[in-house]
């Protein structure tokens, strides 16, 4: 008999037969996976990171069809190639002949307030002159977008400043004072006077209270008037240190000339408006790199700006980090809770069966279900009830009867925690018999044995189901915005007002940002970059969140690692 | 009790009638026990599983601080009985029983007896080393712990005690920190012996407890029953006559559910009185 290769097999066969397409099938599906999650990755972040790079500044000089020579200064955003026959119908002009197709150029000409749109576009071929001025600033200001011009003068109390003084550095040099009163306003105006507000309604509150209580005396109003009335001097107090504030922010002007419709022209700013300046023509590439990452601070750390077009997104990403904390918080004992009863605890039948298949089922119930759910039942139900019985001072506005994040959380929680209880319940499963009675066996009772031994040596478990639980909630948008997420909540839900966490309070949320900002907002040409920038960031804190989880389980593992023999 | 109890019964239980008074309460063992003190005795103990009898009416009395080998065919009852000295049969649900198990007089099924007290008093080691996955340290003290023993002083006494009862002191003294899953199988088993006596019990009972260990750990588990048996009432089950032979004072042979013959080892293994036991000894089934 001989050992090789049966010739009336067909090499195919043979070759099937060996396993090697198997493998080959397997490696290709696994690499087209990667490849669909990096290209993901990667193209969110290249669109998202790239908005933040201070790009070059263009003058444009372009002829159109009809003669007309006109300039414009911008940014350039985007390319595309258009068909002959399509720019001619949308313009409405004949082209040259030899042009088969056209490529036009999406500039960013800023200057908002002047020309009314953000964008325009221009086709390569009318183009006759291309430079980079170095003398253009691109300001950045609270509203209307980026301003592009050439910095004229600057002027204090209405009196231009002398003409000799470097005029970029003196700019410069008014900012950094600028930005200092304005951090000082927003202190006073979100801290002191939020504080100020806090206290007035909560005494507000505790007048309704004696009220209703029908418990008002003479005496204890006039306390509450008297504490009201201190309140008010503080609030006085505040106040003229404000309008101090604001006549100094307002001392300073700049003027710009800017290119509007092809003819220049000079807008006076006033520093109050400007969050930066910067002149990206002149800026070399160490520069640039530094610019890149402030704007990145910026976008991590500021308050949204213009209907979130403009700014950071710090409340979203709070918001979003905070609510995912209190699912996990809550979900994580609930459903071990739950798990170690089905499983340690009932009696194995037909009930119980029944029970885990509806376990299993709810993981599966659409999200928007469960914000239904939670609108109907936590927010209404029994927020409302909790209003009844609790804070009928406030009524009728309601205190914990309307969405916020602890609802928000709440509702994430009943929707994740399935995950939690099927994957305990797996890993309690696991725990070989000989571990519980040894436990037994040296005189432990069930609860110690589940305590001592068999809830440490399942967390491992536990922390795959919080992990699934993460990643499923932290994505989330539907349900969220039923039971508590907003547009624009500046308000975090933690401030330095007692008592500190406010979990009635609305929150933003990442995945609501990207969709507001997509598709919600004024201007989406601006946002589009933000779209993948939220986006990106989105998957950053859901991937350092579930880190921090895996870790953790990876320390428990190797701790527990027992089990697996 | 049907015919065939009766029958099994009577090769332990009826003696000849001149059994003397004072033995009224422990007739069941015959005059072999005589100069010793019982334990524990077991009387007319049946044990169900669902609908299938696993022990027919067994009844015998265990010596004090002796070791008493349970030896026999695979199923035919011996953890099954083990497992009733501490009651680990309750964890499963389908079992039921009759019958009485005392111990130092006192009826370990009565309703009003404390299930964790009494696997403190009869500590049990598994056919398959069962540590914890925590340090060799955290091991032993566990059970100390349970009893709420806290001060470390009495702790670290009491473990290094039943590590050194065990004789496994001195391979583990400088890594009391370390997982005892690291530990090699025949340590895992002595350790987890160390772990049952570091709480003292009076009883110990020991199932297979080095069938899934090589021959030098065995070895070592074997003397450890010899030590420990001036202190201790042991109870082991084994598959292998010739480990019951060497360790055990007393020997019972079981099968189908049935104590066949209970006597001194030395007897059972050279002059049984059966035919089945026998049969099992000189290997001709089992």
């Amino acid at each position: 008999m001989s050992l090789t290769t049966n010739n009336q097999q067909s090499a195919f066969a043979h070759w099937w037969k060996s396993g090697n397409p198997m493998i080959w099938i397997n490696a290709g599906a696994v690499s087209i996976s990667l490849i669909m999650v990096f290209g993901l990755l990667g193209l969110i972040a290249a669109r998202g990171g790239g908005h933040f790079w201070p790009k070059d500044v263009l003058s444009i000089e372009y002829k159109t069809i009809d003669g007309k020579l006109s300039t414009i200064v911008g940014e350039l955003i985007d390319t595309d190639v258009i068909s002959k026959l399509r720019y001619e119908e949308s313009t409405g002009q004949t082209l040259p002949k030899e042009l088969r197709e056209v490529e036009r150029w999406m500039i960013k000409v800023g200057n908002r307030d002047q020309n009314g749109a953000d964008f325009k576009w221009v086709s390569k071929f009318e183009i006759q002159k291309l430079g980079k001025p170095s003398s253009v600033v691109a300001v950045e200001r609270m509203e209307w977008g980026t301003l592009f011009g050439e910095l004229k003068s600057i002027s204090e109390n209405g009196v231009d400043m002398a003409s000799h003084t470097d005029l970029w550095s003196e700019l410069h040099h008014r900012l950094d004072r600028t930005l200092e009163l304005r951090d000082l306003i927003r202190q006073l105006e979100k801290s002191e006077i939020g504080r100020v507000n806090y206290v007035l309604e909560k005494l507000r509150l505790e007048r309704r209270t004696l009220e209703l209580d029908g418990t008002e005396t003479a005496e204890n109003l006039r306390e509450i008037a008297a504490k009201e009335r201190h309140q008010q001097e503080i609030y006085k107090v505040i106040q003229r240190k404000l309008e101090v504030l604001n006549q100094q922010i307002k001392r300073d002007k700049a003027k710009f000339e800017i290119i509007n419709e092809g003819h220049s022209q000079i807008v006076e700013l006033p520093f109050a408006v400007i969050v930066g300046a910067i002149k990206p023509n002149v800026m070399n590439a160490g520069e640039k790199l530094i610019q890149y990452f402030i704007n990145l601070y910026h976008f991590f750390m500021d308050d949204p700006r213009e209907a979130n077009t403009e700014g950071g997104i710090f409340p979203a990403i709070f918001g979003t980090v905070m609510m995912v904390l209190l699912m996990t918080v809550l979900v994580t004992p609930f459903g071990v809770i739950a798990a170690v009863y089905l499983r340690e605890y009932a009696k194995q039948g037909p009930v119980i069966r029944i029970i885990r298949i509806a376990v299993n089922n709810l993981a599966g119930v659409p999200s928007i279900v469960y914000g239904v759910f939670g609108l109907g039942f936590f927010v209404y139900f029994l927020g409302g009830n909790i209003d009844d019985l609790f804070f009928t001072a406030a009524k009728p506005a309601p205190t914990v009867g309307t969405p916020g994040i602890m609802w928000a959380a709440l509702t994430l929680a009943i929707m994740t925690v399935p995950v939690v209880i099927v994957s305990t319940e797996e890993g309690l499963t696991r725990i070989p018999r000989s571990i519980r009675e040894g436990s037994l066996a040296l005189g432990a009772t069930r609860f110690e044995t589940l305590r001592n031994v068999i809830l440490p040596m399942a967390s491992p478990s536990i922390m795959t189901g919080v992990i699934l639980a993460i990643a499923r909630a932290a994505g989330e948008v539907a349900p969220l915005m039923l039971v508590g997420v907003v547009k624009l909540a500046p308000d975090l839900p933690i401030d330095a007002n007692f008592p500190f966490v406010h979990l009635e309070r609305k929150f933003m949320h990442l995945g609501f940002h990207i969709y507001d900002v997509g598709f919600q907002s004024p201007n989406v040409e601006v946002a589009r970059p933000l779209v993948y920038a939220t986006s990106f960031l989105l998957v950053l804190v859901i991937i350092f969140l579930n880190l921090a989880v895996i870790l953790m389980r990876n320390k428990l593992r190797e701790r527990y690692r027992s089990m697996e023999n | 009790m049907n015919g065939k109890t009766v029958e099994e019964r009577s090769s332990v239980a009826a003696k000849p009638a001149n059994i003397s008074v004072k033995l009224e309460n422990a007739g069941v063992s015959g005059p072999m026990l005589a100069n010793e003190t019982i334990k524990i005795e077991v009387r007319d103990l049946n044990l169900y599983y669902s609908d299938k009898q696993a022990l027919h009416g067994v009844s015998m009395d265990v010596p004090e601080k002796k070791v008493t080998a349970f030896i026999g065919p695979s199923g035919c009852g011996k953890s099954t009985l083990l497992r009733c000295f501490n009651r680990m049969n309750d964890l499963v649900d389908s079992v039921r029983m009759d019958g009485s198990i005392r111990l130092s007089g006192q009826d370990i099924f009565e309703s009003t007896v404390d299930v964790a007290e009494l696997r403190r008093q009869v500590g049990m080691v598994f056919q398959k080393p069962n540590p914890f996955p925590k340090s060799v340290y955290e091991n032993v003290a566990y059970g100390l712990r349970l009893q709420g023993i806290k001060k470390r002083h009495v702790l670290d006494e009491r473990v290094e005690w039943a590590l050194k009862s065990a004789a496994i002191w001195d391979e583990v003294k400088d890594r009391l920190d370390d997982n005892a899953m690291g530990l090699s199988g025949g340590q895992q088993q002595r350790l987890v012996i160390a772990r049952a006596i570091a709480i003292k019990p009076e009883v110990l009972l020991l199932d297979e407890p080095a069938s899934a260990l090589d021959p030098i750990s065995t070895l070592k588990i074997e003397e450890l029953i010899y030590e420990l048996k001036s202190d201790y009432t042991i109870l082991i089950v084994t598959h292998n006559m010739q480990q019951a032979a060497r360790v055990s004072d007393y020997t019972a042979f079981m099968y189908m559910g049935d104590l066949v013959e209970f006597d001194s080892t030395n007897r059972v293994f050279t002059n049984p009185k059966k035919k089945q036991t026998e049969d099992y000894i000189t290997g001709r089934y089992g």
